[in-house]
């Protein structure tokens, strides 16, 4: 983003809603206050009270059970009073503009929007328009953006590979379709990774994909070939209706990641997958349940990554250790 | 009857390959002379046109002015309003109205409306099929004979080639111009952005190129099988100016036009999601706005047209593949015009033929030029007056365009049609 629309006057994170336009000290930032939460989880109570008397409110437009619920976890474990509101069913469907929702429960004095849209920029929208006072963190845009994602991943991978101007990483299946990709590409950059590639068919590729700043296979195993991180993105089903793949079956067997062709990679390669994964489709049981997979871990990670990032818009910035 | 005369200007007639220092002479409603002071003149108005240029009203071949059936966007009268205030002083509507112009009560009503408000007159484009549908041919004739002047797609996809046929060799029968915007049904694909770097980057849908050039190119193959004469609408990149070029090489009776913004924004110059900048055809690459610019110099592309789409406030807040697409754009079209001389991609005459004497004879209109028996519509503008697009200024109903509380240069001081004064600039 070119605009700064994300930071405040002092240069701070106000809204998160893309990695565009963030430098690595900030990307820096963020992983380093995760890092402070992620003991937490161990305590007996988990809760710190950096958000106490904030209201957060989950809008969600668009179905979503992991991010929900790590999001409503990092919020409370933040000590904020937490909503949750799944918007798919509610109002939009009886004709409400976003913007009306928007400023109906501006009026209910909140804090901060955790939004997932369906559109592309929707989050972007949300923030330009939303009161001052509130922080907009976009919890996934059409196939904009998922920048929660890509940190937690970023996190991950830094837990185990610890330096990122080492790292070669793969990027495999739907990008067109791919706010996680998008977002993991920016991030990646941005904190310095030696090599980002994509593996998919062109059919799964958006028009001028390199310009993202990513080598581009269309062969797995060629792709494969001294890979430190693999990133597979789920396969929606819709894809085969639209013809842009012959089958399942099909997928599967050109860019579906079982346990031959992860020997393609580096021996220490790790496997990572946002979920929900399509077993069979894009990845084979005993590569996602295998000792490569760092699937799980995400998960846990995306925990205090999201509530670092919540404390850092709320300028509350971590906890000192 | 009345006298008018525009006094001292620089006269800039490109059909009649004039420019120079002069006057003008109008006697009720009709152009009398040019220079040349008639014997016993002794005008009624007089116009002062010193440091000013005056040339023949322009002609805009697409607009959409919202009226009938989105008044609450804009209406008739508040656009041509707009329209005279930007020196426009014939303005071709596109059929999509609400009802769509399929048959003579809606044209008429158009009409109608369009004389009660007596600024720019209104010529609508008749839909080429009922509702625009692309399914049963419309009533072509009555709607000719009810001032149609010309039959349209509308931007709305032809899916059946037959149809599309047939609507031409039908139209070709009354010596009626097709006025077309390619646009492929399935590969548009609910794109609304180019697709191409930026659409990527923000994970916007894209719309390929090919959407428009497939299009267009099967078009000229049925022009090649009807003889019917086409006039392509609003072209957006390189290869279809390229296209254009063969099909009129080839010697079929096609021309295209342009939309003013797609020769000065590209895909690089869009704040993200702004929706301002959402228009169908899309801002494509900077090759793009080159090409369309050379086709304009060349003459491959015959006019610019204004493309105006204004909007209510609700059309452009949303995310922006949600909002409407559209620029309000009658306004801006002379200043950013003569941007491109500034920029030397034209030439002053070029760029006031492109607006007038091109888009006449594309209509085959006995106007866009100051020939002495013409009806008087002319236009004197300021080339160097500088103006804040802002609400101040501001005519259109439709607020949405991309330069507003910009300031631009050239300004439209006095509007005639048919000799009847519709827009004078205080205080100019």
């Amino acid at each position: 983003m070119a605009d700064n629309l994300q930071l405040n006057d002092e240069g701070k994170l106000k809204h998160f809603l893309t990695i565009e336009g963030l430098d690595k000290s900030l990307l820096t930032e963020i992983l380093d206050t995760a890092e402070s939460f992620i003991g937490m989880s161990d305590q007996q109570v988990k809760k710190v009270p950096l958000l106490r008397g904030k209201t957060i409110v989950n809008l969600f437009f668009e179905n979503s059970t992991r991010t929900r619920t790590t999001f409503e976890l990092a919020a409370k474990r933040l000590s904020a009073d937490v909503l949750s509101i799944s918007i798919a069913t509610s109002s939009t469907s009886k004709g409400e503009s976003l913007l009306d929702t928007i400023r109906n429960l501006e009026a209910m004095f909140v804090d901060m929007f955790v939004v997932r849209h369906a559109i592309s920029g929707a989050a972007h929208f949300i923030a330009r328009h939303t009161a001052p006072h509130i922080s907009v963190i976009n919890a996934g845009d059409g196939q904009h953006a998922h920048p929660t994602q890509a940190m937690l991943d970023m996190f991950t991978i830094r837990q185990i590979k610890s330096d990122f101007s080492s790292l070669k990483v793969a990027v495999i299946g739907d990008i067109l379709h791919s706010r996680v990709a998008r977002s993991e590409i920016l991030a990646l950059n941005t904190l310095g990774a030696a090599e980002v590639r994509v593996i998919a068919p062109k059919t799964l590729l958006p028009a001028h994909v390199e310009t993202l700043g990513v080598s581009v296979y269309h062969n797995l195993m060629e792709g494969l070939k001294d890979i430190d991180v693999i990133i597979m993105l789920r396969l929606q089903k819709e894809r085969m209706t639209s013809a842009l793949l012959p089958s399942e079956s099909e997928y599967f067997k050109c860019f579906g990641l079982n346990e031959d062709k992860l020997k393609y990679a580096k021996p220490d390669a790790i496997v990572m997958h946002p979920g929900p994964i399509n077993r069979g489709v894009e990845i084979d049981s005993k590569v996602a349940d295998g000792p490569q997979s760092v699937i799980l871990k995400q998960v846990s990670n995306g925990i205090a990554t999201r509530m670092a990032i919540m404390a850092m818009a709320m300028q509350k910035p971590g906890m000192t250790s | 009857m009345t006298k008018i005369l525009i006094k001292q200007g620089r006269i800039i007639d490109p059909a009649n390959s004039i420019d120079r220092f002069g006057s003008i002479y109008i006697a009720d409603g009709r152009i009398i002379s040019v220079t040349a002071e008639p014997d016993g003149f002794r005008p009624d108005q007089v116009i002062d046109a010193i440091g000013q240029i005056v040339c023949p009203g322009f002609i805009d071949l697409s607009s959409r002015l919202r009226e009938p059936g989105q008044s609450r966007k804009a209406t008739i009268k508040s656009e041509t309003l707009a329209a005279a205030s930007g020196g426009i002083t014939t303005l071709c509507l596109q059929p999509d109205t609400v009802p769509v112009i399929d048959t003579p009560a809606v044209a008429e009503l158009i009409r109608d409306l369009a004389e009660k408000a007596q600024y720019s007159q209104v010529y609508p484009i008749a839909a080429l099929t009922q509702r625009l549908e692309g399914a049963e041919l419309s009533s072509m004739l009555a709607l000719k004979q009810a001032g149609c002047i010309a039959v349209g797609n509308a931007s709305q996809p032809l899916r059946n080639l037959l149809i599309l046929r047939r609507a031409m060799e039908y139209a070709a029968s009354h010596d009626l111009l097709l006025m077309f915007r390619p646009n492929d049904y399935w590969l548009g694909n609910n794109g609304c952005a180019h697709e191409g770097a930026m659409a990527t980057r923000y994970g916007l849908p894209g719309l390929p190129e090919a959407a428009e050039t497939i299009a267009l190119a099967q078009c000229l193959e049925l022009v090649e099988l009807t003889g019917c004469r086409v006039h392509f609408g609003q072209l957006s990149c390189q290869r279809s100016v390229l296209k254009i070029e063969q099909a009129k090489n080839e010697g079929l009776p096609v021309s295209a036009d342009v939309a003013i913004h797609q020769l000065h924004l590209t895909e690089n110059d869009m704040t993200p999601f702004d929706s301002v900048y959402h228009v169908l055809p899309p801002f494509r690459s900077e090759t793009d706005k080159q090409s369309l610019r050379q086709g304009l110099t060349s003459g491959t592309i015959n006019c610019l047209c204004s493309d105006h789409q204004p909007h209510d406030i609700d059309a452009k807040l949303g995310a922006f593949p949600e909002t409407e697409p559209g620029i309000s754009a009658l306004e801006t079209l002379l200043p950013l015009m003569l941007k491109l001389v500034d920029e030397q991609a034209l030439t002053l005459q070029q760029g006031i033929a492109r607006l007038s004497s091109d888009p006449a004879q594309i209509l085959r209109l006995n106007s866009g030029a100051l020939t002495p028996g013409f009806a008087a519509d002319v236009c004197v503008f300021n080339p160097e007056l500088n103006w804040r697009v802002n609400s101040e200024n501001w005519k259109s109903q439709g607020l949405n365009t991309p330069y507003w509380e910009q300031t631009l240069k050239g300004r439209v001081t006095f509007t005639l049609q048919g000799g009847k004064g519709i827009y004078c600039l205080l205080n100019a």
